[in-house]
Parts: structure tokens; C-alpha cells; sequence
């Protein structure tokens, strides 16, 4: 899993490549954090168009980043999902939790 | 019901892992020449059962992790997952959506992913014996144009 990460403007934009499962996750989750937390975003994006793979760890990183914008009372959300990262997202239901788009904000 | 192909996977619960057995169901279950799609939802519910496996079964240590899969004639594949580790208490509750006994690194969604992108989940558990996951999925013949 590699992350890069854009920040301009006040708009923090994450592009996360590879799979992100367990394994993946939590090295993910604080490198992610730690981005957020240098920056102190008024908004995150979360690009995943180069994420090959998702399972339910992706859903709990997405449901923290969240948490994390809100506490910061910024924006969020995820673009460019993919098919199978899309799917566990429907079929988790958070994607009528999380503002998820086809292009950024 | 013929059983006409098989493997039988044996590996440490070791992160990994996760990704190394997805894929092995997954290039196991090509033979039935399945869609993306359904490609997709096999690597998805193999990843989760292990995953259980590796973080509740045996939260402190390394420990042993089987996968089956076998092929029927009718284009079914099945596999089971089973470990030798904690178990679970109430499977029937285990199994509700968000229901999660892990921190915040974990939804509470496993199961109920298993459930929907498999066509059958069993699972059977006995506390400090071990938990057995085992799902079928029917691949559909692709109509050739
Ligand atoms: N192999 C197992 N051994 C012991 N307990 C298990 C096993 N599999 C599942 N469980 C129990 O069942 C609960 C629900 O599992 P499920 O996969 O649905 O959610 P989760 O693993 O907690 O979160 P998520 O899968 O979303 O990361 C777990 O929290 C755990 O208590
Ligand atoms: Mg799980």
C-alpha cells in the first residue's frame, strides 16, 4: 500500500494505491492521520482510484478520517471508487454515511 | 454433490497472509471462469474470514489457519476457513452487523459482507476450541456471444 499525499489551498487531497486490509490498515491509518494532523485540512479528500483492493479495515480507516475532519469541523470525502472497494462500501452502508463522489469537492 | 477439483491451504496467522490466501482462492476459483464481479466477492470474503481469524482466534499469538476450497460439478465453489483459536460465545450474535468485540480498527461488518457477496455462510465455533467459516458461491455459466 503506498500513500501520497497533495495540500493546497486548505484542501488535503490522500491517494491511497494497492490493498488496503488489515495488514495494510494501520500503517495507512497513521500515516493519514498524520497528514491531516500537519496540514489541519478544511477539507480531506481521499482519492482511491488507484486502490486495488478493499475489505472491512478500509471501512473503519474511512469511518475514523471522518470522525477525525469532524472533530476539526472540516470536510470530507471519498472519490473515484473503484469497483470492488465500491461494493464493500454498498454493502456496509456507509456509503449513506460518507459523502462519496465521482471527482472532488 | 462431485467434488471435481480441490486445495488445501495451511499458514501462520501472520497479516501477511491475508492478501496470500485471497489470491490463492481467487486464481483456485478462475477455473470456473467468473466476472471481475465475482472475482471481487470471493477476495473479499476469504480476506474477512481470515482476517478473523488472525485478529480475534488468536489475538496474542501466531497460530494455525486452514483454507479449503473445493469445486462441484454444479459450478459451486465452496470454502472454509477454520482456525484452532479462541472461538466464539454466541455466533448468532457474533454475526449481527456493527455487533464488534475489536477496538476502533474494526467495524463490525465481516459477517455481514460474507453474507451478502457469498450465497451461503455457516459458521461454527466452540469457545476455546476453534470457529469454522465456511461459504458457497455459485458461478454462473457466461453465455457466449
Ligand atoms: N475466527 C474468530 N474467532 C473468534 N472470534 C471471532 C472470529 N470471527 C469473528 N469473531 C467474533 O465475531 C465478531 C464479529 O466479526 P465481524 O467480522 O463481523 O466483525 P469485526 O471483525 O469485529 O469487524 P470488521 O470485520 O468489520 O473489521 C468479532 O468482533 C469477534 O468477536
Ligand atoms: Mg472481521
Amino acid at each position: 500500500m503506498v500513500i501520497n499525499g497533495e495540500f493546497k489551498n486548505g484542501k488535503l487531497t490522500v491517494f491511497l494505491k494497492g490493498d488496503l486490509d488489515h495488514h495494510a490498515a494501520r500503517e495507512a491509518m497513521r500515516e493519514l492521520t498524520l497528514k491531516i494532523d500537519t496540514h489541519l485540512p478544511r477539507s480531506c479528500v481521499l482519492d482511491l482510484k488507484n486502490l486495488r483492493f478493499m475489505d472491512s479495515s478500509g471501512i473503519a480507516l474511512i469511518l475514523k478520517t471522518d470522525k477525525r475532519m469532524k472533530e476539526l469541523e472540516g470536510k470530507f470525502c471519498v472519490v473515484n471508487v473503484p469497483p470492488q472497494p465500491k461494493r464493500v462500501l454498498n454493502a456496509s452502508g456507509i456509503s449513506r454515511i460518507i459523502d462519496i463522489r465521482e471527482a472532488g469537492i | 454433490m462431485k467434488v471435481t477439483n480441490y486445495i488445501k491451504i495451511e499458514f501462520p496467522s501472520r497479516s501477511a497472509n491475508e492478501a496470500l490466501s485471497r489470491n490463492v482462492a481467487a486464481c483456485f476459483a478462475a477455473q470456473l471462469d467468473p466476472t471481475l464481479e465475482e472475482l471481487g466477492d470471493i477476495k473479499t470474503a476469504v480476506s474477512e474470514a481470515v482476517t478473523n481469524s488472525i485478529v480475534h482466534a488468536y489475538p496474542n499469538d501466531v497460530g494455525r489457519i486452514c483454507m479449503k476450497c473445493r469445486l462441484f460439478e454444479d459450478r459451486s465453489i465452496e470454502i472454509s476457513i477454520r482456525d484452532w483459536g479462541k472461538g466464539i460465545a454466541d455466533v448468532e450474535k457474533a454475526m449481527e452487523p456493527l455487533f464488534t468485540t475489536g477496538d476502533d480498527d474494526r467495524s463490525g461488518m465481516g459477517f455481514s459482507i460474507m453474507e451478502s457477496f457469498m450465497d451461503h455462510l455457516k459458521v461454527k465455533s466452540q469457545e476455546n476450541k476453534g470457529t469454522t467459516v465456511t461459504m458457497k458461491k455459485k458461478i454462473e455459466r457466461k453465455n457466449l456471444s
